[in-house]
């Protein structure tokens, strides 16, 4: 909200600099977003009069001006504005004063200057020379009062504050409220306006009437009646304040009305009472169907639990919202039925809402206004538009009040300052800060209590902690002083998933993988392309019901989609080869209830295995580069998995494996389906791994220590001739479900010359230990013998020559 | 004979010092240390000596020799390592790969990623004053998301917090579930979960409904804190927050706790620490206030703690919510926060 400090200072005494009160209202939770000052650089520009204009003699379009500057001090000027006149009073800029460039809206200074023979002094200046506004048709022309020879600045500066007000204050919605905590928080005094009008001897209730339906939405209604009142151009003071907030001016009324709002905060709306059917209100809920054209000319569409102002027969305002167009204040309305009601917010609050049409009143509305509100601000803008409209007032005013509640007492304890802020805070500085926000106060010194009943404004105060804020925030959060928590720190017992998942992480940029980030959301697109026949997946994933675009649509049910869109963003990368992986959320459906939310993590290779290098390029990655770093991250946590032949859609049918710990999957490795590396954009060679990482933590962390062996391992190679079908892992489990084989590792596979068609050889390193004694080479060729032999039987091996 | 003895002494060791090459140093130790050598010489003609003179002499005459034999196998050891270097550097300048100012073997340097690094530094302190990591689901119900913290239906504060909400409807016809908008959530469910003592951080993605812009995304970072205790107060939140600020931003960092408002907790603070770039006096970075603010906190409210079962008469809390994504940006200068879910290598690879 931005806001005047000249108009502040109309209603509060404070002469501190701007950026004090801005500091201030800032601490104590009023917070300036940012100010603009008006007049910071008009440096020696002062008031004037104009006393003589004379024609240029060299230069019909020219005047020559002589500028009364006080105290005996004069200065003549070439001007060439057409509004040049004796008599008036105008801003003076010395030469050396800062201006603005009208043609090229930048700051400069005013260099002394002959103008077609004649010196100037300096000039007289244009709002635009100012920088007030964009008008350059003219010299700004100061009222008659100005006071000659005073700086400008001083008559016409002003600072613009731009508060952001939250959403407890709805009273700071306006000048008074804020003119309010300026006075309690600088110790000054405020002043509010005279609300007392001369009415006529006709009384309201015999011309007007309203009517309340529908009370749980409307607690109060206060109408008031001016007649004989002529439509204008508002005076310039009025003026001003709206322009200083960024309003337009429009008429008198409808200027009043605004003004108002924006002094006490209150809405109001002036009904053309001429044009009010049966000449009274009816406040109600929209009745089905029914319709409004709005101001703006659009015909609005109510629903059934929106709130209506109505005459007799319709709808002539949406309650809170909008006024109608068929009421509404045109230039020959002489009668005017002046509204200051109170509606429910959330009522307001959702027809905003639904309607679209957030407004100045709406905001406001919506905040917990008090109904106590409605009388001030209807009594002064009633008492305005007699004045500046040339109305009589009826005599009193309409108050419909169905909705009074008693407001409540509050307790505060010192003690309960205490055990808040850690800091107490006496019986008396706790009344007096009260009694300073409007609060009606007793104290009892001896209880160190306080029970206060809070000013109608505050409608957020209804507990004791609120009143410790209250005392805080005035007496400056700096008060407070600096603990470290002194209770024991509870028990800790935090998820295994939590230190896993960053373990995890870690271990993957140690294997030179770029972590990533992306969004949960995706769009169905990027989930088809995960498939090679781009089928949607099943079942569907959650699915946003408003998503901002169509491509964050859904919850990720994986991130499969995300880590190759980023693979294919960085392809050109590829000849250094590409390790990418991100660690993360997937959403996966439950009827009902809220997804199942298991953290995943996905690594994609793809390119070489090496960045170029002089010494020669890396070779490409393959399916074992993928499953290495499997088998690697998994050692780092003490297990190992099987990888069994696998059908996940996305993934190459031959080259891909299930990674199975205790036998349950807890992850996939294997090649991009061509068909799905190309739904990318990516070349064939991509590889990926996937991991489950709830899964996979409950197969880690349990550990024991083997002891160092004591006696010596003895080392024996053999190669084997099997059929090609024949798997390696089937080979390994054979012997390693031997006793004293304590390893055995394949060293070699071949397949060609020297082996026969359908047969691959393999050539592998045994290991045999015994934990107990050295083993004889009887006893090892006994052991060696007999997995041959089983080789044999299982797998029909044989021994290659 | 003394003098002789020093005289010559003298004059090996300046010779000795200027020798450059094997034979030279040969040739010297004939002429010093040989057999027919002027010092062997004078050890001979000792014994025509007087008693006296033989054995002041002796002794001086046996020490330079031994210092001049010293002094020759320093030289010469020093001769030999020179002379193997020159033959090492020799062999390597005529090979092509010499070259020691060409490119190292490329090893694989994979990074984290400079949101998640920021989650990690700041859980780190938390953890260290004694907080756990708690995580939650994105997905959340309508209830720990808002009514729970004092954010009933039509509330304005939810208009601040523009909601993604998960197709999907109760018998009533109501939606129920949402993107969570806050890390508040959790809190709000510890408070319903848990019981005192409690000190938690919860870090996570949060949504809102917004268009993406510079400063702008639909998802962004938050880590939520909760303290609950018999005896808790706001000076215990300044001080965690002092602490955490003093080790996170560095001691020399200001920090500021003005009143602000959040529905869930009474009373409210903003967080913030003197800006970076200008130290208070305002510039563009913090929008000329000096200050940038790193945390919304405050007490938690009476009602909140209640809902969730906890007395707030018996216990006190306070809470904070800090945003991540802001802490990298100004650390780095980064004015773009897409890049960081944007992926792209030439942007990470920085971090």
């Amino acid at each position: 909200m931005k806001v005047s400090y000249n108009w502040l200072k109309q209603y509060v005494d404070v002469k501190l600099p701007a950026q004090e009160i801005a500091d201030r209202l800032t601490m104590a939770g009023l917070e300036v977003k940012g100010s603009q000052t008006i007049g910071g650089d008009w440096e020696g520009i002062v008031i004037g009069q104009m006393i003589a204009v004379d024609k240029h003699h060299n230069a019909d379009r020219l005047s020559l001006v002589t500028i009364d500057l006080g105290g005996e001090k004069q200065e003549t000027v070439v001007c060439g504005a057409p509004n040049c006149a004796a008599g008036i009073k105008v801003a003076f800029a010395p030469v050396g004063s800062t201006l603005i460039n009208p043609h090229t809206n930048q700051p400069e200074k005013l260099k002394p200057a002959k103008i077609r023979g004649v010196v100037s002094a300096g000039m007289a200046c244009s709002e635009k020379e100012l920088g007030v506004s964009e008008n350059h048709e003219g010299i700004l022309v100061l009222p008659p009062d100005a006071p000659i020879g005073k700086p400008l600045n001083e008559y016409l500066g002003d600072t613009i504050f731009n508060f952001e007000v939250t959403p407890n204050r709805p009273d700071c919605l306006s000048i008074i409220g804020l003119a309010r905590e300026i006075a309690v928080l600088t110790g000054t005094n405020l002043h509010l306006p005279d609300l007392i009008y001369p009415e006529s001897d006709r009384s309201i209730t015999q011309d007007a009437t309203v009517e309340i339906l529908d009370p749980d939405l409307c607690p109060r209604y206060c109408a008031s009646l001016i007649t004989g009142v002529k439509i204008a151009e508002s005076p310039e003071w009025l003026k001003k304040w709206l322009l200083s907030y960024g309003m337009r001016p429009i008429n008198n009324i409808v200027d009043i009305t605004n003004f108002v709002m924006l002094e006490w905060g209150q809405p109001l709306h002036a009904f053309d009472f001429t044009k009010l059917t049966g000449r009274g209100i009816v406040v109600r809920r929209a009745r089905r169907e029914e319709k409004i054209t709005s101001l703006d000319g659009v015909e609005r569409q109510l629903a059934r639990d929106m709130l209506v102002i109505a005459d007799k027969e319709q709808a002539v305002a949406v309650a809170g919202i909008m006024g109608g167009a068929n009421s509404e204040v045109s230039d020959d309305t002489t009668s005017i039925l002046l509204e200051s009601a109170s509606f429910k917010p959330t009522s307001v609050h959702y027809t905003g809402r639904i309607l679209g049409m957030p407004s100045e009143a709406c905001v406001r509305f919506e905040r917990s206004l008090s109904p106590e509100l409605t009388i001030p601000a209807l009594k002064r803008a009633t008492k305005l538009i007699a004045e500046l409209g040339g109305g009589q007032a009826a005599k009193g005013i309409i108050d419909v009040y169905p909705g009074k509640q008693e407001r409540k007492s509050v307790r505060i304890t010192t003690a309960e300052t205490k055990r808040v802020l850690g800091v107490e805070f006496t019986v008396d500085e706790v009344a007096a800060t009260l009694n300073s926000l409007g609060f009606e106060c007793q104290p009892n010194v001896s209880t160190g209590s306080v029970i206060a009943k809070a000013p109608y404004w505050r409608s957020d105060i209804s507990i004791p902690v609120d009143l410790v804020e209250e005392v805080a925030r005035v007496r400056s959060y700096d008060r407070i002083p600096t603990t470290l928590l002194a209770e024991p720190i509870p028990k800790h017992d935090p998820a295994p998933i939590t230190g896993f998942k960053r373990k995890m992480r870690q271990a993957l940029a140690g294997y030179g993988f770029q972590e990533i980030a992306s969004y949960s959301m995706v769009g169905m697109d990027s989930l088809t392309r995960l498939s090679p026949q781009s089928k949607k997946p099943q079942p569907l994933p959650v699915r946003i019901s408003n998503p901002m675009t169509i491509d964050q649509e859904y919850l990720r049910p994986t991130l499969r989609g995300n880590l190759l869109a980023a693979l294919s963003v960085n392809r050109a990368f590829l000849e250094d080869g590409l390790r990418l992986f991100e660690a993360g959320k997937v959403y996966l459906p439950k009827d009902a209830d809220l997804p199942d939310e298991p953290d995943m993590l996905c690594g994609a290779i793809a390119g070489r295995r090496g960045e170029r290098w002089w010494q020669g390029d890396g070779e490409p990655v393959d399916f074992f580069d993928a499953k290495g770093i499997v088998e690697g991250l998994l050692a780092q946590f003490n297990t190992t998995a099987r990888f069994d032949p696998a059908n996940d859609e996305s993934l190459h049918p031959a080259r891909q494996a299930a990674v199975t710990i205790g036998g349950k999957q807890v992850g996939v490795v294997g090649e991009l389906h061509p068909a799905v590396a190309g739904h990318f954009e990516l070349p064939g060679g991509v590889y990926l791994f996937e991991l489950n990482l709830p899964a996979l933590v409950l197969h880690t962390g349990f550990m024991m220590y083997q002891p160092i062996p004591k006696f010596p391992a003895t080392i024996r190679d053999i190669a084997l001739v099997v059929d090609v079908t024949v798997p390696h892992q089937k080979i390994v489990d054979i012997v390693r479900a031997v006793s004293l084989v304590i390893d055995v590792s394949l060293f070699d596979v071949y397949a060609g010359e020297q082996v026969p068609a359908g047969k691959k050889s393999l050539a592998y390193r045994l290991t045999f230990q015994s934990p107990n004694r050295t083993l004889t080479d009887e006893e090892v060729n006994r052991v060696q013998q007999q997995i041959l032999n089983r080789l044999v039987a299982e797998v029909d091996a044989s021994l290659r020559g | 004979m003394i003098q002789r003895l020093e005289g010559l002494n003298q004059n090996a060791l300046r010779e000795l010092d200027a020798i450059k090459d094997t034979p030279t140093l040969e040739q010297w130790r004939i002429r010093y240390l040989g057999r027919k050598s002027e010092l062997t010489g004078m050890l001979r003609g000792l014994a025509d000596l007087p008693l006296e003179e033989r054995k002041n002499a002796g002794a001086f005459a046996n020490r330079i020799k031994a210092g001049l034999e010293s002094a020759f196998e320093q030289k010469n050891g020093a001769l030999k390592a020179e002379s193997q270097s020159q033959v090492l550097r020799t062999g390597e300048a005529e090979a092509a790969h010499g070259d020691i100012t060409l490119p190292g073997r490329p090893c694989p340097s994979g990074r984290l990623h400079p949101i998640m690094e920021t989650y990690r530094e700041i859980c780190d302190i938390f953890v260290s004053l004694g907080f756990q990591i708690v995580e939650s689901n994105d997905v959340e119900l309508d209830y720990y998301n808002f009514e729970a913290l004092n954010i009933p239906a039509e509330h304005p504060a939810r208009d601040s917090m523009s909601t993604f909400w998960v197709d999907y409807e109760n018998d009533r016809g109501e939606r129920t579930m949402l993107l969570r908008t806050h890390t508040t959530c959790v809190s709000a469910r510890v408070i319903h979960t848990m019981k005192p003592p409690i000190r938690v951080i919860a870090p996570g993605h949060v949504f809102r409904y917004e268009a993406t812009d510079a400063t702008h995304l639909p998802m962004f970072n938050q880590v939520d804190g909760l303290a609950v205790d018999k005896g808790i107060t706001m000076a215990d939140l300044k001080g965690v927050f002092y602490e955490f600020a003093r080790r996170f931003y560095g001691p020399e960092r200001r920090v500021r706790f003005r009143c602000d408002y959040f529905p869930f907790v009474e009373p409210g603070v903003e967080v913030a620490v003197e800006c970076a770039v200008c130290h208070g006096g305002g510039c563009r970075l913090c929008g000329s206030s000096g200050w940038i603010e790193i945390a919304g906190a405050g007490m938690t409210h009476p009602k909140v703690l209640e809902r969730g079962g906890i007395d707030p008469n018996e216990y006190t809390s306070f809470a904070f919510g800090i945003g991540v994504d802001r802490i990298p940006m100004l650390r780095y200068g980064i004015d773009d926060m897409r890049l960081f879910f944007g992926n792209d290598l030439r942007f990470l690879k920085q971090f």
